[in-house]
């Protein structure tokens, strides 16, 4: 996990990170209308690390995360998605679907689980393509034919993991909209996990959670990491971005600020004066 | 009583292909949002692919026993689903994240294109095929009055039940129903997490374009008389019944196919069969202004 993909630095955001970066954003704009929401953005997140985009309200978070998801087609930029042993996949541009099947998973701040399929189904949609290569799309399985219950089963084997590292093995037959808030959110991750993603996008994973369940959010989100899988997530609870991220990124309106590590970050005076809404001269003052 | 059961019996027949078509708008309707209005004429076309496919086996000398039956309705479930297919590529596709009347109007379009297709290429005459499954079983004797449980009717009701079953295990127990469940839930989403969106509507399109085959061969073989306008009626009735159903909701298609096929039949059998079409839209009136969700439907939740 930890060897450069490739000996021949391919841009310079390798030759500056020697540990190989999983994500790369860069010159990323993103226009609605007169509205610049992300202006130019470039950053890098790296291969095994948890990367954390923090922000102020409106800073373009939420909109430079749908631009790597593919919900958003950015107005110019690129994201690239670099993959040890393969080249790297341009993310702006490729469909929904493909995006997740390239490897780039995410979870939304408002949650957006299947809410009328059991907590184990929406684990095993997000193994929907792998299944259906397993059984001839979906021809094998109503004939019966033997593949079918083996992938099946590695499906189940995969949801239940999943479900146990988020406490929710209990609950797998329950509809998803039936449980708790902070059962749905860690829900969410789960499945996204189940696509086997080699990066985890996390829209404000820890919003509205009480203390203890934050507390258990980051030891998950540290799971995840040690289990090799790359993470970016958008927090506003600075107690978890302090705890657990490598790195930490700073927009506001629109614009990278900072782009370092949580202590340099927590130092920054444009950072503090982003968050406190004050002018560059009274910072210097402060 | 006697003539009461043989009502049943005739009512349930006519559900079983009511329900069939049902399926397919609810199903289209659950995914897409948009109600399929040339699905009645996937049907109408089906029949006739079914009546080419009995007199080419007629020709061939091929044609008899359950087998040819069988196949017959497999040639008109394969090339059905291939008009299903096309349709959705070709009139829906294109207008998707589109403004929503968009594809509707579309479908009145391609209606009117399949009704005149048919009726230019298959001539505007009523078409009649002789009955291939005749006699039946006599279930109950009343005086002069016999009560037959046709072997055609037997035919229908066992087909459907059988292609309902194996219907219902594909959507609830394989990749491709929980895809079509979850696309219907969160399309977005669901390409999130790498399905395939687009191609799981084109199949949510062959699948209910073949359950639709079914409906249109065993109409063909119950009622021997089929011509280009036979799906528009079809149509309105089996929409209905979705509606009445709770539209979205697959048993609810089934249950409303029924209970449609036993209205109709009763309105005919005791009030006026002049007046049976009144029946079944009186139906879908009363159910739009008192139950808009259906029997079985859920409450439209807003999404915030």
């Amino acid at each position: 996990m930890t060897a450069p993909d490739d000996r021949r630095p391919r841009s310079e955001g390798d030759r500056r990170h020697p540990r190989g970066m999983i994500l790369e954003v860069a010159g990323l704009t993103m226009r609605f209308g007169g509205l610049t929401a992300v202006s130019a953005v470039s950053f890098a997140a790296l291969r095994g690390e948890i990367t954390a985009v923090i922000g102020p309200n409106g800073a373009g978070k939420t909109t430079l995360f749908n631009c790597i998801t593919g919900f958003y087609r950015p107005s110019s930029g690129a994201i690239r998605l670099h993959r040890t042993g393969e080249l790297p996949v341009d993310l702006h541009g490729l469909p929904g679907h493909r995006i997740a099947q390239a490897g780039v998973a995410r979870t939304f701040q408002n949650i957006r689980l299947f809410p009328g399929m059991t907590a184990l189904e929406n684990l095993l949609v997000a193994q929907h393509n792998k299944l259906m290569a397993a059984t001839g799309f979906g021809i094998g399985a109503v004939l019966g034919l033997s593949r079918y219950p083996k992938a099946e089963r590695q499906a189940i084997e995969l949801a239940r993991h999943w479900l146990s590292a988020t406490h929710l093995l209990d609950r797998a037959d329950d509809p998803a909209g039936a449980l708790p808030y902070g059962a749905q959110r860690r829900l969410e991750i789960a499945r996204a996990m189940c696509t086997e993603p080699t990066l985890l996008c996390l829209d404000e994973p820890a919003a509205g959670l009480n203390p203890r369940e934050s507390e258990e959010l980051a030891r998950l989100l540290q799971e995840i990491r040690a289990q090799g899988t790359s993470l970016l997530l958008i927090e506003h609870d600075m107690g978890v971005v302090m705890k657990i991220s490598d790195r930490v990124v700073v927009l506001d309106h629109g614009k990278l600020i900072a782009d370092a590590t949580p202590a340099e970050v927590r130092a920054d005076p444009k950072v503090i004066a982003a968050y406190l809404g004050e002018g560059e001269e009274d910072e210097v003052e402060a | 009583m006697a003539y009461a059961l043989q009502q049943l019996i005739n009512g349930i027949s006519l559900g079983m292909i009511y329900g069939l078509i049902a399926v397919g708008y609810t199903m289209v309707y659950g995914i897409i949002g948009m109600i399929n209005f040339a699905h009645g004429d996937i049907f109408m076309i089906s029949a006739f692919i079914a009546l080419i496919a009995v007199i080419l086996l007629s020709l061939g000398g091929l044609m008899d026993g359950p087998a040819a039956i069988l196949l017959v309705l497999v040639i008109s479930m394969a090339i059905t689903a291939l008009y299903g297919w096309t349709l959705e590529r070709v009139a829906y596709r294109p207008l998707r994240g589109s403004f929503r009347l968009a594809p509707l109007i579309s479908a009145i379009g391609m209606s009117i294109v399949l009704q005149n297709y048919v009726q230019v290429s298959q001539g505007a005459r009523v078409k009649p095929l002789e009955p291939l499954v005749p006699g039946g079983i006599e279930v109950m004797r009343d005086g002069a009055f016999v009560v037959q449980f046709s072997y055609i009717q037997m035919l229908i009701i066992a087909v459907t039940l059988v292609v309902l079953a194996v219907f219902t295990i594909l959507v609830t127990r394989t990749p491709l129903g929980r895809a079509m469940r979850a696309c219907e839930q969160d399309r977005r989403m669901a390409a999130l997490l790498g399905i395939d969106t687009d191609r799981t509507i084109s199949l949510t399109f062959v699948i209910g374009a073949s359950l639709a085959a079914v409906a249109g061969t065993m109409y063909l073989l119950r009622y021997g008389v089929i011509d280009f306008y036979i799906g528009f009626l079809a149509g309105v009735k089996a929409f209905t019944a979705a509606v009445l159903g709770g539209i979205g909701s697959l048993p609810g298609a089934v249950l409303g196919g029924l209970l449609i096929g036993l209205i109709e039949t009763f309105w005919s059998a005791y009030f006026s069969v002049q007046y049976k079409d009144v029946a079944a839209f009186s139906i879908l009136a009363i159910t739009l202004i008192f139950l808009p969700t259906g029997l079985l439907g859920r409450q439209e939740v807003e999404k915030v």
